[in-house]
């Protein structure tokens, strides 16, 4: 039987959709520990990233942060969160956390700072309060930005959970990782295929997400900004790793 | 069952380095480093070489960009582990399985980059060369590639970061520079080897970032900023 056959034959095999080492397990656990790492990383990366770009400071410390976080591989990470704490979903978490705070924080950052100063003055001169002007202004306009950060990490999360398996965690890394040690390039080649779909799914729900939570009124200035080119300092989405 | 799963409890007064394993290894390390750096050279070369063609073509013909830049955009969302776990099975556990999956990586941010380089070149100054007798192609050369260039470095400084983190993965493919010693480490269990790997590879990037930034002041000294 030809390779792709027998690739077709695994995902025919009943045995590999049931129990705690069947697809459908190894699904949930990833989805599951992509949400609750993206989840906690923007509990800690937003409140920072927006309060900086709201005052305007700080902006080489967001900048410089997303730039180290580009440098350090995330195997390197893993690596050493296991060294902290301990192989399992332990070090996955955090190794997950830990990349995806850069792209949300500097991206909120620059959000918030890049709203131009004519609409803040626009709104004050409507009377609007200081809060006002941060929730009805500030906050909408930079929303694009901010979630195209959290697209970034969110798209990059799913991409690493995929190596955790390297430190003794589930997902569907598992069975890239358990393939090469078994030599069963089977098995690897269709883990590989379930990880390319799930990250599909998730861009395109990130996507789906960006484009709902942007006020149509900023829609279409939003969709002329997509032509940029990526720059040294810019956000840009990373290769997953 | 993958080898770190079975590593049992971790020692936690093991130090975070010994110095007299580097002293010891100084020739795994250095080799390790060496081919990191060969294989960034052939990723990032090879990715450039590619994507100029194609990112002048998509620049020239307006209808072919936006296929273009969405076939490179597909690639990139693809996790490394995955992209080099689909090649395997073709191309083994080769240095070119690596390459394939490196220099895919790179071409977005090149070809990306090269497309907006060159829609910056202002309308005039391009009128001007016409003007001043031409031809198309010695226009792209002389006129067009050199007024794009911060933004093509800018690319290929990305370019190049990234893909010496990435490098760290192909480790798992047996061909993986300073992530042999990542991977070494984890392994065994050993921190040292981690902590030599993981500084080295950021340093490694931090040099390449800074000398690309260097060549570009070099080559285009009319940019005073």
């Amino acid at each position: 039987m030809s390779f792709l056959g027998r690739v077709v034959h695994w995902f025919l095999d009943p045995a590999h959709w049931h129990g705690d080492f069947g697809i459908p397990n190894r699904v949930e656990e990833h989805v599951v520990m992509s949400l609750v790492a993206t989840g906690a990383a923007l509990l800690i990366a937003l409140p920072i990233g927006l309060t900086l770009g709201h005052f305007g400071r700080g902006g080489a410390l967001a900048i410089n942060i997303s730039n180290v976080g580009r440098a350090l591989p995330s195997f390197a990470i893993l690596v050493i969160a296991v060294q902290l704490v301990g192989i399992g979903p332990k070090p996955a978490f955090l190794a997950l956390v830990a990349l995806a705070v850069p792209p949300i924080m500097t991206n909120s950052f620059v959000g918030m700072r890049d709203v131009s100063p004519d609409l803040r003055d626009a709104a004050r001169g409507l009377g609007m309060s200081d809060l006002r002007v941060l929730l009805r202004v500030e906050l909408p306009n930079a929303l694009p930005v901010v979630m195209a950060g959290v697209r970034t990490a969110g798209v990059q999360v799913v991409a690493t959970a995929t190596l955790a398996a390297l430190v003794g965690w589930g997902g569907l890394g598992r069975f890239i990782i358990d393939g090469f040690s078994q030599l069963d390039y089977v098995q690897v080649f269709a883990g590989a295929l379930l990880v390319v779909v799930l990250s599909a799914v998730a861009e395109l729900s990130l996507a789906l997400l960006q484009w709902a939570l942007t006020p149509a009124g900023i829609r279409s200035a939003a969709a002329a900004d997509r032509g940029h080119a990526v720059r040294a300092t810019a956000p840009v989405a990373e290769p997953a790793t | 069952m993958a080898p770190a799963a079975s590593a049992p409890l971790l020692d936690a007064t093991e130090p975070w380095i010994r110095w007299n394993w580097v002293g010891g290894h100084v020739d795994l390390i250095l080799g390790d480093l060496g081919q990191h750096v060969e294989l960034t050279v052939i990723a990032v070369g090879a990715g450039l070489l590619i994507a100029i063609p194609i990112g002048v073509l998509a620049w020239r013909y307006r209808g072919s960009r936006a296929p273009v830049l969405g076939l490179a955009g597909a690639v990139y969302t693809i996790p490394s582990l995955a992209l080099f776990a689909l090649l395997v099975p073709w191309t083994g556990l080769t240095v070119l399985t690596a390459e394939i999956g490196l220099v895919s990586y790179t071409l977005l941010i090149l070809v990306r980059n090269i497309v907006v380089g060159l829609d910056g070149v202002p309308a005039e100054v391009r009128d001007a060369a016409l003007g001043m007798g031409y031809r198309p192609l010695r226009q792209l050369l002389r006129v067009e590639l050199p007024l794009a260039l911060p933004v093509i470095i800018a690319g290929l400084r990305i370019a190049t970061v990234t893909t010496i983190g990435l490098i760290t993965i192909t480790a798992l493919i047996g061909e993986g520079g300073l992530g042999q010693l990542l991977y070494d480490g984890l392994q065994r269990d050993f921190r040292t080897p981690l902590v030599v790997g993981s500084v080295l590879s950021v340093a490694l990037a931090v040099v390449a970032d800074l000398s690309l930034a260097l060549v570009q002041r070099l080559l285009t000294p009319w940019r005073t900023a």
